[in-house]
């Protein structure tokens, strides 16, 4: 799909909802850092030289070996994208906000598929990243590490034999890698467990964010757990520990559920239906209250207490209704009231669909 | 007055957060006062990982303000201060890694437990380091071999050399 479709598709595959333990965790990312050799890293680039490596990357992808081996991508350079455009494709995921900022001589390219997309000029020259639905960690290192030799087969990279890759903050070097899980934990939330279980695992070089909110909340039950460590170790050691605490954290998801419906089965379906409620009849809606029932609703079709609305589309939800992508899919600025009103109005609109299917 | 933070409900508490060392006072409704709180109780340990790295740069004594730079404090092919890299945390190229090397392992050593990569070698330019490598080996061999006057074996690691820089000069 050309980036100007993606831009307004609220569809991406990672919220298929398909792939491993899709009812916990949503989706498994894996970021890689990489630079360029002989050139500064782009936080001290100057405007030609940045384009420099926009122009290299071009000329990487258009390389028949690497369509060959990796298939087609798009670069878009991120001036050439609306304001929203570009905000639309943070909230899919797709790039960091951070390539929002002083733009100029920043750009992105990305797989039709969108599973796949390069970040230039962020805060390492390339960051390589591949994003798919559910627990899927190993699949999703095997292809950035494909797109990563693809791009290595002509691009000369800033590698030192006893450090690794190097990288503009000392917190990346070596590996490079970021890998990640989002995970939906509404039952270790509302059991109240969700802060001790998580506490633990900084012990195990992890680190975890709350998806939406502002740095330090998690509206929607929405968590991003990573590792922190980058040098050192292997890949494979980085993400077999990342895979087994994520086990972990899943038993205990699943453990907090079955309690919950067990021993507060009348609360729970409660709860669940008063979101299902507020979601198909409510005429005006923030996204903050969006957020928190469409998680609540998300529960529900997890635990069998709502049966016709297929689980994916809560995730799409999520996205849809993000302040960016409502303006993109109403075509026009929106004042907050309109866009409470669009946005209540697009949930009832989906999930009335959803029902009739 | 309004929540400042949702902008909907009433502000009725004064909150006072502590922000990148700057004082801030919010004045918030209950509801957003208590998230704020909650999320303040420490399991998000990368909230501001810059200012986390900055200050371990500080404790390995990379200086604190604007120094008098001396000599070897500055990136020889990028022009990067350690003034500046203690401040944003970020290197300028490379290079840098070898300019600030010594001072550098200790803090590498503290974020990431260990200084040696171990990990993925970039696949063409990295199959150039491995036969370097294997280079390096067989001439530490060669010198061996020539000292304990076997010299039929120095023969035939002469001839593994020469291969090699003939493999190497051909790319
Ligand atoms: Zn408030
Ligand atoms: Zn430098």
């Amino acid at each position: 799909m050309p980036i100007k479709d993606i831009v307004s598709n609220p569809h991406s595959p990672w919220m298929d909802g398909t792939g491993p333990e899709a009812d916990i965790v949503i989706s498994s990312r894996v970021r890689v850092a990489r630079n360029l050799a002989g050139l500064p890293f782009p936080h001290m680039l100057n405007q030609i030289r940045a384009e420099e490596v926009i122009r290299a990357v071009q000329a990487a992808i258009n390389g028949r070996e690497f369509r060959q081996k990796v298939g087609h991508m798009e670069l878009i350079r991120m001036k050439d994208l609306t304001p929203v455009e570009r905000q639309v494709l943070v909230e899919k995921h797709l790039i960091s906000p951070d390539l929002l900022e002083s733009y100029e001589h920043k750009a992105v390219a990305i797989s039709a598929d969108e599973v796949l997309s390069v970040m230039i000029n962020e805060e390492d020259h390339l960051r390589l990243q591949c994003l798919l639905p559910g627990f899927q960690l190993q699949r999703a290192w095997e292809l950035v590490s494909r797109l990563d030799d693809g791009l290595e087969a002509t691009l000369d990279y800033a590698f030192d034999e006893k450090l690794g890759y190097l990288t503009a903050c000392p917190t990346n070097v070596g590996t490079g890698l970021r890998a990640s899980v989002m995970l939906h934990l509404p039952g270790l939330v509302l059991v109240d467990q969700v802060k001790s279980v998580l506490g633990t695992i900084t012990k195990f070089g992890l680190t975890v964010r709350g998806l939406y909110g502002e740095g330090t909340e998690a509206k929607g039950n929405l968590f991003q757990v990573s590792n922190q460590i980058t040098l050192g170790q292997t890949e494979e050691d980085i993400m077999a520990n990342l895979v087994s605490v994520t086990r972990q954290l899943l038993a205990q998801e699943r453990a907090a559920r079955e309690a919950l419906y067990r021993e507060r089965k009348d609360q729970l379906e409660d709860r669940v239906g008063r979101a299902y409620g507020l979601l198909k009849h409510a005429r005006m809606m923030t996204s903050e209250e969006a957020i928190r029932l469409l998680s609540d609703l998300r529960l529900g079709i997890d635990l069998g207490i709502i049966k016709n609305i297929p689980a994916p589309l809560v995730i799409e939800l999520m996205v849809l209704t993000r302040p960016a992508f409502l303006v993109k899919v109403v075509g026009k600025e929106l004042s907050p009231v309109e866009r409470d009103v669009y946005r209540a109005q697009l949930i009832r609109k989906k999930l009335s669909a959803a029902q009739q299917t | 007055m309004e929540c400042e933070r949702c902008h909907q409900r009433p502000a009725t508490v004064h909150v006072t957060q502590i922000v990148n060392g700057d004082k801030r006072t919010m004045r918030l409704c209950e509801e957003c006062a208590r998230e704020i709180q909650v999320g303040t109780m420490g399991f998000f340990p990368q909230i501001d990982f810059h200012n986390f790295l900055s200050g371990l740069l500080h404790e390995f004594g990379f200086p604190t303000g604007p120094a008098v730079v001396t000599a070897g404090a500055r990136c020889g092919a990028c022009g990067l201060t350690e003034e500046r890299f203690a401040r944003q945390g970020l290197l300028g190229c490379g290079e840098c890694y070898r300019y600030f090397g010594p001072r550098l392992e200790p803090v590498l050593r503290r974020i990431h437990g260990n200084t040696r990569h171990m990990g993925k070698v970039p696949e063409r330019t990295g199959g150039k380091m491995r036969l370097k490598n294997r280079l390096e080996r067989l001439k530490a061999e060669l010198q061996a071999a020539v000292s304990r006057e076997e010299f039929e074996r120095a023969a035939e690691l002469r001839d593994r050399i020469r291969e090699l820089e003939k493999q190497l000069q051909e790319g």
